[in-house]
């Protein structure tokens, strides 16, 4: 059985619809990335699954005792707001400073147990949020642009984490990247989506399935073409859309 | 022992001190100064209603001020940056209070009193209905303790671990209104949100946790509380503003502390 279920999911912010009839699954210890430009409704889809955003019609299905991971896209922590990466790891679950060490292990940083989080660079702090949502042992890890701040080698380590992750854990991830040559390698599926599911599948079909070229181009420029591709694109299929601003 | 003023004073003041630290302490992390302000200056619009329907002081101060910071809230985000909010709604209710209280006659009302409290005028009743409001925050703070700070910290995080951010916020300004209402008489609505901010802003250098910091900003605030009073009654100085000076003191002593040994580090 599948731990997330999304069926014919639609989200709206007042009249402007950013979802519409967007159907997800995810198996246990699949890979699945999310990829779609700017205002395309990635993260309020992953908003939407884990309870954060009302959706407007159809049904999201968590399996039952579902133990979710999250790691968000940015999180600022005050200057004002003292907190070691122990006491932050210890955030909702009370855990032994065994189990947080080991999770920093596993997120690839096992030093940092007594830092303040303000100190730490923005690769150390990814992933102290990543040992974060490994601390309880999830089913499925979420992912929202978890490598936005960092650069490129920076990033690439990070997704070979996340890959020893599923490999050591056997949790399922569902990702959102903007990081299109990592993602492609590094998926077992891709949901590319605008408003809609445009398409999806294993990463070499989607690459080359005339939607996605549509909103990424081809070859090396994909990456770039994320920042001007052309929000009022039609497909052949009749789905009715509002591109979201 | 209750009998003296000074006694009272002092008990009334360390009890105010002790809900104010760890509100501020969520006050100052999540940018909510001037929040609190508003909510302050708020409560002479329920101290003005109070006395024209001659009801008590504290009950009509936390409702207006329960209303304010329910207002500001629900407004905030549709269409006005959140400071702009409340320099409209803040102002525009102290200016209403104090006209309110100016038709109010036949009543001699002291208006210093409610601005800058009245402290050494705390009544038995006056103690216990402080201790019991800020008995209430405390509690509600330690109960609500690590699902405030997850919001505090990220709102996605907090829905991911089943919380409710939305309910959170709520908890800190019902908080927020009834650490008001019962400093009222002891620092003044205008000062209310020094006590809030001050002993969290100077507990910060010497924490690691937030644990400890709400609990250092605690021992501050009693200490400023303490000391401001000692001081007003040997340098016969108003006794809200003396401890709103001792803690600003303490802050910029710790400060230059902190200054000093990073240089030196």
């Amino acid at each position: 059985m599948s731990l997330i279920n999304v069926k014919n999911l639609s989200v709206a912010y007042g009249a402007n619809t950013v979802l519409h009839n967007v159907d997800l699954h995810l198996q246990p210890g699949e890979i699945v990335t999310i990829v779609g430009p700017n205002g395309s409704g990635k993260t309020s889809l992953l908003r939407a699954i884990i309870g954060a955003t009302k959706p407007a019609s159809g049904e999201i299905t968590l399996k039952r005792g579902l133990k979710i991971g999250y790691v968000p896209q940015r999180l600022h922590i005050d200057q004002t707001l003292p907190i070691t990466v122990e006491r932050f790891m210890r955030l909702t679950d009370p855990v032994s400073q065994a189990n947080c060490q080991a999770a920093l292990e596993t997120a690839g940083v096992p030093d940092l147990l007594k830092r303040q989080m303000s100190l730490l660079s923005g690769g150390q702090f990814q992933r102290v949020l990543l040992a974060r949502a490994l601390i309880n042992g999830p089913d499925v890890l979420l992912l929202d642009e978890a490598t936005q701040g960092l650069d490129q080698p920076g990033s690439a380590a990070f997704y070979r984490q996340i890959e020893a992750v599923r490999r050591d854990t056997g949790c399922a991830i569902l990702m959102i990247s903007h990081e299109l040559h990592v993602v492609m390698s590094a998926s077992d599926r891709v949901i590319c989506l605008n408003g809609h599911v445009c398409c999806e599948g294993a990463p070499a079909v989607v690459a080359s399935a005339p939607e996605y070229r549509a909103l990424f181009g081809t070859g090396t420029g994909g990456a770039l073409a994320l920042y001007r591709h052309d929000h009022d694109h039609d497909h052949d299929h009749a789905h009715h859309h509002e591109a979201a601003e | 022992m209750l009998d003296d003023f000074m006694i009272r004073a002092t008990l009334a003041g360390v009890g105010v001190a002790c809900a104010a630290a760890p509100l501020g302490c969520f006050v100052v992390w999540r940018r909510m100064a001037y929040f609190g302000d508003a909510t302050a200056h708020a409560a002479i619009l329920g101290v003005a209603l109070s006395l024209a329907l001659q009801m008590s002081i504290f009950a009509g101060a936390m409702a207006v001020a329960l209303v304010m910071a329910l207002a500001v809230t629900h407004l905030a985000g549709r269409g006005y940056a959140m400071d702009t909010l409340l320099g409209v709604l803040a102002h525009s209710a102290l200016a209403f209070g104090l006209v309110a209280v100016s038709f109010l006659s036949g009543i001699r009302i002291d208006l210093m009193a409610y601005l800058f409290g009245d402290i050494l005028a705390v009544s038995r009743l006056d103690l216990m209905v402080i201790w019991g409001g800020a008995a209430l925050v405390v509690a509600l703070i330690v109960w609500r303790w690590s699902a405030l700070l997850t919001s505090t910290l990220s709102e996605e995080l907090a829905y991911a671990s089943g919380l409710d951010p939305r309910r959170e916020q709520l908890i800190l300004t019902v908080s927020l209104a009834i650490t008001v209402a019962v400093a009222i008489k002891v620092v003044g609505v205008l000062l209310i949100a020094a006590m809030l901010i001050i002993p969290a802003a100077a507990a910060r250098g010497l924490a690691r946790t937030p644990e400890a910091m709400a609990v250092i900003a605690a021992m501050i605030g009693a200490f400023a509380a303490i000391a401001g009073l000692r001081a007003a009654y040997l340098f016969d100085t108003p006794a809200g503003p003396s401890i709103v000076c001792v803690a600003a003191i303490v802050f910029a002593a710790l400060n230059l502390i902190g200054w000093r040994s990073q240089r030196r580090a």
